[in-house]
């Protein structure tokens, strides 16, 4: 059972390994003349006056939020659809009190307007 | 020892290579197709039709100066770029390319691993790819990857939501959760997916141009308003290697979508008798020709389509797409207890 997941242990590896050589070999290979001003963080010729990590808008947080309260219950749905023929309409009922309590949920994040981007 | 290493460790490298060049000849593609659709040319110098740009692109991007910006977290700036590509590779491990086969007088199978979870799998590395975008933004310091970056990881997360859920629609066709039996499924069942579940593969290709940064979702480096999107600040080697997790997950997204709607390897009508002569094709090429069918989807509708702009994408993600999932995944259900 776990020997399946072996090849993806391989992969990783593989894969982590070339990204790796590629930045070391490269490193190696490239010309390297750095002076004050191209080492400057790009910001259309200007010189930057503040640290660029400043407040920036709520709504990206609450879009966050929202994502883990829904995602979580996506993955919820997954052994259920899984055996889902052998359930069937005991196993669609209870799904569907789930989904009504994740729809009343929606409908009040978009009522309190948390899905409005202004 | 040759089954449990050996065989995985030669079927992953044949398909990193084989995902690199695509990779490389996809930016081709993409370059000539959209000067086609704008009456020009595209790249015709290096070797004849421009056919050897790709290799000259690698050798330039490998031999360009690399810049590490002096405000930027060093270490996180040079981890972003690999742990945005690592995923967008390993996730090949599940994808069915064909079924077993007979080769050199030894049974191999056309996909490196078949796990049980393979699709929880794949959902569940990709996500990963975000946390890759998100460190580039804040370790580069600067104000137009933040930004970008935390428009793309917003724009990402949103659409995460609908692909998720029309996915659950696809597991109770199928029954199962392993790439493998879900092509199986459609087999047995007389039918591909995309004709059983049409507003499931709707919503699954709309959320995979989105999640993928692609055009008309390609706000993440809308060039007009933030320069170059997340990797501003990246040159060289480590702006190669996002380049690559973009166009990696593209292909990622179009084999997913030809695994669980299109039938993967099979053959068009793989019941059909009548169409049996068909079967001298090998399997694998149906799988790659339907993934290049949508890879040039993809490529058309940028070419076609102007961009959202940032709160109709919102909407269109928060409010259109998740309540047709959530809609789509009822009357699937309903409609297999009463055919049951």
């Amino acid at each position: 059972m776990l020997s399946s997941y072996i090849p993806i242990a391989i992969f990783v590896a593989v894969a982590t390994g070339f990204a790796l050589f590629t930045l070391v070999f490269t490193s190696l290979i490239h010309p390297s003349k750095y002076n004050k001003v191209k080492l400057e963080p790009y910001e259309c010729g200007i010189e930057p006056l503040s640290d660029a990590r400043d407040r920036y808008s709520i709504r990206y947080y609450l879009v966050a939020m929202l994502f883990v309260i829904f995602d979580v219950e996506t993955v919820f749905m997954f052994p259920w659809a899984v055996i889902f023929d052998k359930l069937l309409l005991f196993g669609l009922i209870e799904m569907l009190v789930f989904i009504f309590i994740l729809v009343v949920g929606y409908y009040y994040a978009w009522q309190k307007g948390a899905l409005e981007w202004v | 020892m040759i089954d449990t290493l050996v065989i995985p460790l030669l079927k992953i490298v044949i398909v990193l290579n084989a995902t690199l060049v695509s990779v490389t000849y996809m930016v081709l593609l993409e370059r000539k197709v959209i000067a086609w659709a704008q009456s020009r040319l595209g790249p015709m110098r290096v070797g004849p039709y421009g056919i050897l740009q790709p290799v000259a692109d690698a050798v330039k991007l490998m031999i360009k100066e690399d810049i590490t910006p002096v405000r930027a977290d060093r270490w996180v700036f040079t981890i972003a770029p690999i742990i945005s590509m690592v995923p967008a590779l390993i996730v090949y491990a599940v994808i069915p390319f064909g079924p077993e086969v007979k080769l050199f007088g030894r049974q191999v199978t056309l996909y490196i691993t078949d796990i049980n979870v393979g699709l929880l799998y794949i959902v569940s590395v990709a996500s990963v790819g975000v946390y890759g975008i998100i460190l580039a933004g804040y370790a580069s310091n600067s104000k137009y990857p933040l930004l970008a970056s935390l428009r793309a990881s917003a724009q990402l997360i949103s659409y995460e939501v609908a692909v998720t859920l029309t996915l659950v629609s696809v597991i109770m066709m199928a029954g199962s959760l392993s790439m493998v039996s879900i092509v199986r499924a459609q087999q047995s069942s007389h039918m591909w997916y995309a004709f059983v579940q049409p507003l499931a593969f709707l919503i699954f290709f709309i959320g995979g141009l989105a999640e993928t940064n692609r055009a008309p979702f390609d706000l993440p480096e809308a060039e007009q308003e933030l320069t170059g999107g997340f990797h501003t600040e990246y040159s060289g080697m480590r702006f190669a290697l996002f380049f690559l997790a973009e166009y990696a997950n593209m292909i990622v997204v179009s084999s997913v979508a030809t695994t669980l709607f299109l039938g993967g390897w099979l053959r068009p009508f793989p019941n059909v008798a009548f169409l049996s002569f068909l079967d001298f094709i090998p399997s694998w090429t149906w799988f790659l020709v339907k993934s290049f069918v949508f890879l040039y989807i993809f490529i058309w509708v940028r070419a076609t389509l102007p961009r959202y702009r940032y709160d109709q994408l919102m909407r269109l993600g928060w409010k259109v797409l998740i309540p047709l999932a959530i809609a789509n995944l009822v009357v699937t259900g309903i409609i297999k207890v009463m055919l049951l």
